[in-house]
């Protein structure tokens, strides 16, 4: 077995002669949390894209628990264990929480068993249980269009947690969340690290500072250093490119 | 549906218990010629309940149901002429001797067999349907192209039919109401009626069926393609395989309707493949309500029988009626008429008027007052 979990080769994306991703290097340990930082533009997205199936590199090779996935369709990666929380909150908004949360449970995803089955006792529970943890018991039958902005991303959270993944891949998890929650959010990501392998994409300066995880900053398509917050502060080319001039002030 | 707060509920089985009502007096109320055209109008819902499913849930606006509707009807009737012609020349139906046409050709041997028939009634055009479907589908054709191409298909399947005389008797279509079925014309009024008990029966009985197709996270993964495909990939569902199954049922609801349809109306014809129709099928479940399924056999129904009672009054007047009808829903009431009345806008109203007493409708506080009284 691979001591790395994901790992991504010499990747570049070309949209029309545009480089968004350009020799892409970076690789996961299982169970580590990784946060993702870079200004706009940087490819965050499309690199999420890339691991996800959604765009197809150009060059270079996606390994997920040592073979390459390149080429495999969205929801087959997802089952192989890649979960994916967008930016916004994509909640399907016509379902209740309940039902939310049942298609991200369900083991299985197939068609036929899910036209002549009832969801499981033991799915129950676990939809249950996720509630619990993202404090929407309440709401079970309340349809997810009904929700706060800041509910949403916790349903949208716990439905990632129910696929039950190898990898998170978490974008942005934290906008437009009160301090109070985007507290509680990061506190809910570090306790999933361990079990889970998390790479989390942010702009929140306090937020990954609170994460207290390793930093990977992404510069015009590919990494520009790679070390602990207090490290990627200290180095010019990250200040330079991202945090803006010490004199102009942190973030 | 499983949702609705329990008002709606009652309201739903009142809906029920008159429409049940009404399909029991019908056959001692009607003569029957009007009894023929509602058996008719009803057997048209069951092609709105697949297009309700497909359009309703999964989002996929399909202009093109006339080609399976069309292919059920020619099951129907070419197991009724080849029922009714053994002492015809050669054995074969009468029109292929205008064509110099001796041999039956090959497809038609198998429709000899009522069970087969009977089969392929809704197995034919679910197939098609389900090929049709899996070969755009896969290709991620959505949207306004997808219902460019159903189009598209209807008019090929529809070329194709009216230009095989030697086959299936092309433009002219095939009769039949002056076919033999246990012994008996099947456009007497005896066998008409028995056809309006059978498609009532039907109907409620496909209906019971797409509530089931939807009733849990099948039909939430519909729901989840219609709003937000991507989404749905990433968890982990293939959506082409669940549209492709979902359209190859509409296909076959389809199938069935036009055998109904065709059976009771004495032809069917690739008239039935005509691009208009095939809108009109949509327009029935836009004004009854998308995503309801009781609202597209309503819908069905209702729009159908003003139809012919407009067209008596007024000849000229229907299309100007039925084009208004369908900008009101698309502006007035984009859920459709019962989709409207399950909302709490009827109350609303009410309200507005001064009829009703205000009340809270924020949903989260009733549940969490409910939570209260638990604790």
């Amino acid at each position: 077995m691979n001591k790395y979990l994901l790992e991504l080769h010499h990747i570049s994306v070309s949209f029309e002669g545009f480089l968004a991703l350009d020799d892409l290097n970076l690789s996961l340990r299982s169970g580590e949390l990784r946060a993702v930082i870079g200004p706009n533009g940087a490819g965050k997205t499309t690199f999420l894209d890339v691991i996800t199936g959604k765009v197809n590199p150009t060059i270079g090779d996606v390994v997920f628990k040592g073979r390459s996935i390149v080429g495999k369709h969205e929801h087959h990666i997802a089952r192989l264990g890649i979960g994916r929380k967008f930016q916004s909150p994509r909640v399907f908004e016509n379902l209740t929480v309940f039902e939310n949360l049942a298609l991200a449970v369900s083991s299985n995803k197939k068609p036929i068993p899910l036209l002549i089955g009832e969801v499981k006792r033991k799915d129950k529970d676990e939809i249950h249980h996720l509630m619990s943890i993202v404090n929407l018991q309440s709401k079970e039958n309340i349809s997810a269009g009904s929700l706060s902005h800041g509910q949403k991303q916790w349903l949208e959270i716990a439905m990632l947690v129910g696929q039950n993944p190898d990898m998170l891949l978490v974008d942005e998890p934290v906008a437009g969340l009160t301090d109070e929650e985007t507290d509680m959010t990061a506190d809910l990501l570090k306790s999933l690290a361990g079990e889970h392998t998390i790479l989390v994409i942010d702009h929140d300066m306090e937020f990954i500072r609170r994460l207290n995880s390793q930093v990977s900053v992404l510069h015009q398509g590919s990494v520009l250093c790679e070390g602990t917050m207090e490290e990627i502060q200290r180095d010019s080319q990250v200040i330079e490119v991202y945090l803006g001039r010490p004199e102009e002030g942190q973030p | 549906m499983k949702n609705l707060p329990k008002s709606s509920r009652w309201f739903l089985l009142l809906i029920w218990i008159t429409i049940i009502a009404a399909i029991i007096a019908a056959p001692a109320l009607l003569p029957v010629f009007r009894l023929n055209l509602l058996g008719r109008y009803l057997s048209l819902a069951i092609v709105a309940l697949g297009v309700d499913l497909i359009w309703g849930y999964a989002g996929l606006l399909s202009l093109g149901q006339g080609i399976f509707f069309t292919l059920g009807g020619y099951c129907a009737a070419m197991y009724l002429q080849l029922n009714s012609s053994s002492d015809l020349p050669n054995g074969i139906p009468e029109f292929f001797a205008l064509y110099g046409v001796k041999e039956l050709p090959f497809f038609w041997e198998p429709f000899k067999s009522p069970i087969f028939t009977l089969i392929a009634i809704w197995l034919i055009p679910a197939l098609v349907a389900g090929t049709l479907g899996f070969l755009v589908f896969r290709n991620r054709i959505k949207g306004v192209y997808f219902s460019i191409l159903t189009q598209a298909a209807l008019l090929v399947f529809f070329n194709f039919f009216n230009g095989q005389q030697k086959l299936i008797n092309g433009t002219n279509g095939l009769k039949t109401d002056v076919t033999q079925l246990f012994g008996q014309m099947v456009g007497s009024d005896s066998m008409q009626r028995w056809f309006f008990w059978l498609t009532a029966i039907i109907v409620v009985i496909a209906w019971f069926f797409a509530r089931w197709v939807v009733r849990d996270r099948f039909g939430n993964v519909l729901i989840g393609i219609r709003d937000d495909e991507p989404r749905v990939r990433f968890t982990g569902y293939n959506p082409t395989l669940f549209k492709t199954i979902v359209f190859g049922i509409a296909g076959g609801l389809a199938g069935i309707s036009g055998a109904l349809y065709t059976v009771q109306s004495g032809i069917v014809s690739p008239q039935f493949m005509t691009v208009p129709f095939s809108i009109e099928m949509v327009i029935w479940v836009a004004v009854g309500g998308r995503g309801t399924l009781l609202g597209a056999i309503l819908g069905a129904v209702a729009i159908n029988y003003a139809k012919s009672l407009v067209s008596e009054a007024l000849p000229a007047s229907w299309m100007f009626i039925q084009g208004g009808l369908f900008i009101l829903v698309v502006t007035a009431l984009p859920e459709g008429v019962l989709g409207w009345l399950q909302s709490d806008r009827p109350r609303n109203l009410l309200t507005r008027l001064g009829v009703s007493r205000p009340v809270s409708t924020y949903p989260s506080l009733e549940a969490e007052s409910k939570q209260e009284v638990k604790k």
